[in-house]
């Protein structure tokens, strides 16, 4: 997750990285973490306290005023077997969801030019 | 996986006509998502949408640099890379023949693992191969933005603290030498990294039931 300020919309969080801000904490899967310093009524949350709850790294290009934030640590890869959504575009630009396929036997493979 | 985007992958999808869909994942969202992390790499999943398999070196024939003939005009620093890529084992007859049984059996195949058994091969993430993610994604944010030399050493990074992880590596390496050789903006490049790892016989664990 890209962004250029350490306080973001709750909804932003939560839509890129999967964690759902709960009362009872940031929560993904069967997974939830306490979140005991979060204000639940605050529209936005200050990047900080989750990167340190969740194990999620912080890195800084202070020249551009960007913060990549990394995935959370600590714990499995995966919250469960069922496939995390994914979406890409096609060479047209097509967004295709993996999901779309539901009731299909679906194999993905990576490729790449290099 | 391709950072350079569609306009790179277009024209061996175009050579290729395949008849499924060809995505463009330009910011390696199956590498954070799924752990892929080499190409080619395989996913299976069932029709409820669940994971029955995950990280396969998923070859279906033999690759064809196997028979490729290494002529002596070949310049010295390629002819390396290409003697130890012919060394490459891809058990595409096993990967194949289990995908079959799969596509046939579903559930009932024994090459459909359970939930547990899937979770368990995808494995943990450590601070450190979390914290390479970041790094891997703010050089791809700061490349198509235009900023490659200040891509380079975040990417320099990923390499560093998750080494295992070769689309960070070959991607990278790729844009600075389409040959993956050494240049002076990294410290790894194939030959020498796959070398590290034993060699082209052990660069794709072999297909396990």
């Amino acid at each position: 997750m890209i962004i250029a300020s350490l306080e973001i919309p709750k909804e932003d969080f939560e839509a890129q990285t999967g964690w759902v801000l709960k009362p009872e904490g940031a929560c993904k899967g069967d997974r939830c973490v306490p979140l005991p310093a979060l204000d639940p009524a605050a529209k936005t949350v200050d990047i900080r306290l989750l990167s340190a709850a969740l194990g999620m790294p912080i890195v800084e290009n202070a020249r551009l005023g960007l913060y990549a934030v990394g995935p959370e640590s600590g714990g499995p890869l995966l919250a469960g077997a069922e496939c995390p959504d994914i979406t890409l575009p096609d060479l047209d630009g097509n967004e295709v969801s993996i999901s779309s396929f539901r009731g299909r036997k679906v194999v993905i493979v990576s490729w790449a030019s290099w | 996986m391709d950072t350079q985007g569609p306009d790179t992958a277009r024209p061996w999808i175009e050579a290729a006509k395949p008849s499924h869909p060809s995505l463009i994942d330009r910011a390696h969202q199956l590498g954070a998502k799924l752990g892929i992390n080499n190409v080619p790499m395989s996913a299976w999943i069932d029709e409820d949408g669940i994971l029955v398999r995950l990280g396969d070196a998923a070859f279906t024939r033999e690759s064809p640099m196997k028979k490729m003939e290494i002529t002596d005009d070949i310049p010295e620093p390629l002819r390396v890379v290409l003697t130890e890529a012919k060394k490459i084992q891809t058990d595409h007859e096993a990967y194949l023949g289990a995908l079959r049984d799969w596509a046939t059996k579903g559930a009932d195949s024994q090459f459909a693992l359970t939930p547990a058994e899937v979770l368990d091969r995808a494995g943990g993430r450590d601070f450190d191969t979390a914290k390479a993610a970041a790094c891997f994604e703010l050089g791809q944010h700061l490349y198509r933005g235009g900023n490659e030399s200040e891509a380079i050493p975040y990417w320099r990074d990923a390499h560093r603290l998750d080494p295992s992880n070769w689309t960070y590596k070959r991607q990278a390496w790729s844009i600075a030498d389409p040959n993956q050789g050494p240049t002076e903006h990294y410290e790894g490049n194939w030959i020498d990294d796959v070398k590290k790892q034993g060699g082209g016989e052990s660069y794709y664990p072999l297909f396990e039931a």
